[in-house]
């Protein structure tokens, strides 16, 4: 099971900028490498994250084969209204990954 | 080169010998204490941004797995650590700066990778984690976690000694087909450049850590056979007793620096 690990504040002003930064396990294999008996090896990525703030998508980002393992992305949004950020990490050999987390707009 | 002459040199020899003068035998000088610095004063400014922060250090991914492993029942005795030992957080307090420690059953200092295995063996009766698997990086991680910031503190006895000796003794011989020793880079040329790396000190204060070379989280020996391997020698087998008295040496080089686990390094 993969992990992922997201942070942000708790709490923040109407109209602040907030950052993001979110964090997920993956080995993220680029399908260019071979073993030593020269069998290559699948590709095995994160294709696609999204993020969504009160079920509004805010940040999608597509990842491609020359992406490092264990993707660190850091993105920024206003904060509008209280309530929940969702985050999705979908990929090769069906992985999927859900995280969220609560914000409160004073 | 056995030629001498009534019992003196040749004067050619003797230019030579003057010339090479670094390759006799006279191990260098340790690192005075003030000069010391860990390896991470040595990266950018982003990698060092990128180990200070929980949200952005990649090993916190192998700390979580190394919490659920603390509190899992494993083993015929079907006990997890966390029944003898409780909170890691208190009890793993400064265990890590501790090792390479004396170990009574095996007669000879052994590192925290060794000490959990035997403690898996003895109280959970479960089968010993391979070197470099992911669960024994993410527990030994977590138990390393508990001491950041601790300073190392080895305390040679008379017991430790020899095992200290000998693993001085394999930093300071020239090896492989290089035919380099460990002290001629990390003591003596360090914070020079070997091809577009700095070179450090050496100083093995923020293991198991992530290199960003490796994509994920590995252990000191693994790091130390990089190096061997570089020098073209032939590295020993993990968990062997010359990597353990070299990790005590080397720990005992970096006695009261800040342990840092999890690191991350380039």
């Amino acid at each position: 099971m993969a992990r992922a690990v997201v942070s942000l504040p708790a709490t923040v002003k109407r109209g602040e900028i907030v950052e993001i930064k979110t964090l997920v396990q993956h080995a993220m294999e680029t399908g260019f490498r071979r073993t030593q008996l020269g069998i290559a090896i699948p590709r095995d990525i994160i294709r696609l994250f999204v993020c969504t703030y009160n079920g509004e998508e805010i940040f999608r980002a597509e990842f491609h084969p020359a992406i490092a393992a264990n993707p660190l992305l850091t993105f920024t949004t206003v904060a509008t209204e209280s309530g929940s950020i969702a985050f999705t990490w979908t990929g090769d050999k069906g992985f999927s990954l859900t995280e969220s987390a609560r914000i409160t707009v004073e | 080169m056995s030629a001498r002459r009534g019992g003196r040199p040749l004067p050619a020899l003797a230019a030579v010998c003057v010339v090479l003068g670094f390759t006799q035998a006279a191990p260098a000088a340790e690192i005075p204490s003030a000069e010391r610095r860990s390896g991470y004063e040595f990266m950018s400014r982003e990698t060092r941004a990128m180990q200070d922060d929980d949200a952005t250090n990649p090993a916190v991914l192998w700390l979580l797995d190394g919490e659920a492993l603390w509190n899992r029942k494993d083993g015929a005795a079907g006990r997890a650590c966390a029944d003898c030992h409780g909170n890691a957080r208190a009890s793993m307090k400064g265990a890590a700066a501790r090792h390479p420690a004396w170990d009574a059953a095996a007669g000879r200092p052994v590192n925290l990778e060794q000490r959990i295995n035997a403690c898996r063996a003895g109280r959970q009766q479960a089968a010993p984690l391979a070197y470099e698997s992911r669960d024994l990086l993410a527990l030994t991680a977590y138990v390393a976690r508990q001491s950041r910031g601790m300073p190392v503190d080895i305390t040679i006895n008379k017991r430790t000694k020899p095992f200290l000796d000998a693993g001085r003794d394999t930093f300071m011989r020239r090896q492989g087909q290089l035919n380099l020793a460990c002290t001629q880079c990390h003591d003596e040329l360090w914070g020079r450049k070997l091809a577009g790396s700095t070179i450090p000190q050496a100083h093995p204060t923020g293991y198991p850590l992530y290199r960003l070379e490796w994509q994920g989280l590995g252990s000191l020996q693994r790091r130390l056979r990089n190096c061997l391997t570089g020098m073209r020698a032939e590295p020993y087998p993990f968990g062997a007793p010359e990597f353990v008295d070299l990790e005590l040496y080397l720990m005992w080089r970096a006695r009261g620096m800040k342990m840092e686990s999890p690191a991350v390094r380039p």
